[in-house]
């Protein structure tokens, strides 16, 4: 089931890269994504990590409050650069989420929001620098960990 | 049309190249690593992400839009790791960053 999932999102992906619909091409393709599929299971890659399929239905909602987010914080990281007030602080958050992709998601989010950056994890504790104390502050009131639990929806 | 469209394309890069020049400066002028890595981080969220966008209003609907949308998908999946790789490795050669520690640290 996962594999065909990964076979159709491949053969969308080559149809809308290459953009040639002739038959030797579509055929060209429709035989490389069956080969990336065939080793792909044989090298036990197609599970809930290597395709996270569960995110799917929540992850639009999730990418444009994270697009807001990350606009939000660019605004306040320029807003510092320019006045020049810099107090860093760094602390250490818990992450809430089951699955490890769950956590790796939760850490890029963290550091894809400029002003704030994972420096080290250890389970499921994250040690997170940040810019200042209202960045810090935003990390620290668990919003972010709340929608990426929601998003993961194991709980 | 085409003028709106130019328009707003113009604006987007104009957004975009202001973040990408405060980035830098924050680049050199920021304190330590930690720090210059959030600036870092600006030119790549901010900055890219309206670059793309004034490219989409340029080219329209069609297969370049596409490809435009899936390179700013990439750069916005391999941008905090190598944010997160740099960091990591300052921590591993024990730079402890500046300013205040809350708690205890790992």
């Amino acid at each position: 089931m996962k594999s065909l999932i990964l076979f159709f999102i491949l053969l969308t992906l080559w149809l809308l890269m290459s953009g040639h619909y002739s038959i030797l091409i579509i055929s060209l393709g429709i035989f490389s994504c069956a080969f990336c599929v065939f080793v792909a299971k044989r090298g036990k890659l197609i599970d809930d990590e290597g395709l996270p399929i569960f995110f799917i239905p929540r992850l639009l909602n999730y990418i444009i409050w994270l697009f807001k987010e990350i606009l939000k914080s660019n605004l306040s990281t320029a807003k510092v650069i320019i006045n020049g007030k810099v107090e860093p602080e760094t602390f250490t958050v818990k992450a809430s989420q089951v699955t490890d992709v769950a956590k790796v998601t939760y850490a890029n989010s963290i550091t894809l929001t400029p002003g704030t950056v994972t420096t080290k994890m250890q389970k499921d504790v994250f040690e997170v620098h940040a810019l200042n104390s209202d960045f810090g502050n935003d990390v620290r009131t668990n919003e972010m960990d709340n929608k990426v639990t929601w998003l993961e929806g194991k709980k | 049309m085409e003028l709106i469209l130019d328009i707003f394309s113009g604006i987007c890069f104009f957004i975009g190249s202001l973040s990408i020049i405060i980035g830098a400066c924050g680049l050199i002028k920021l304190p330590d690593v930690f720090s210059r890595i959030h600036a870092a981080g600006m030119i790549d969220t901010g900055g890219t992400a309206f670059f793309i966008l004034g490219m989409i209003f340029q080219t329209g609907w069609s297969l370049i839009t596409v490809k435009l949308i899936l390179i700013g998908v990439f750069i916005f999946f391999t941008s905090p790791v190598t944010s997160h790789v740099t960091a990591n490795l300052a921590r591993q050669k024990n730079i402890l960053p500046l300013g205040k520690k809350i708690g205890k640290i790992l």
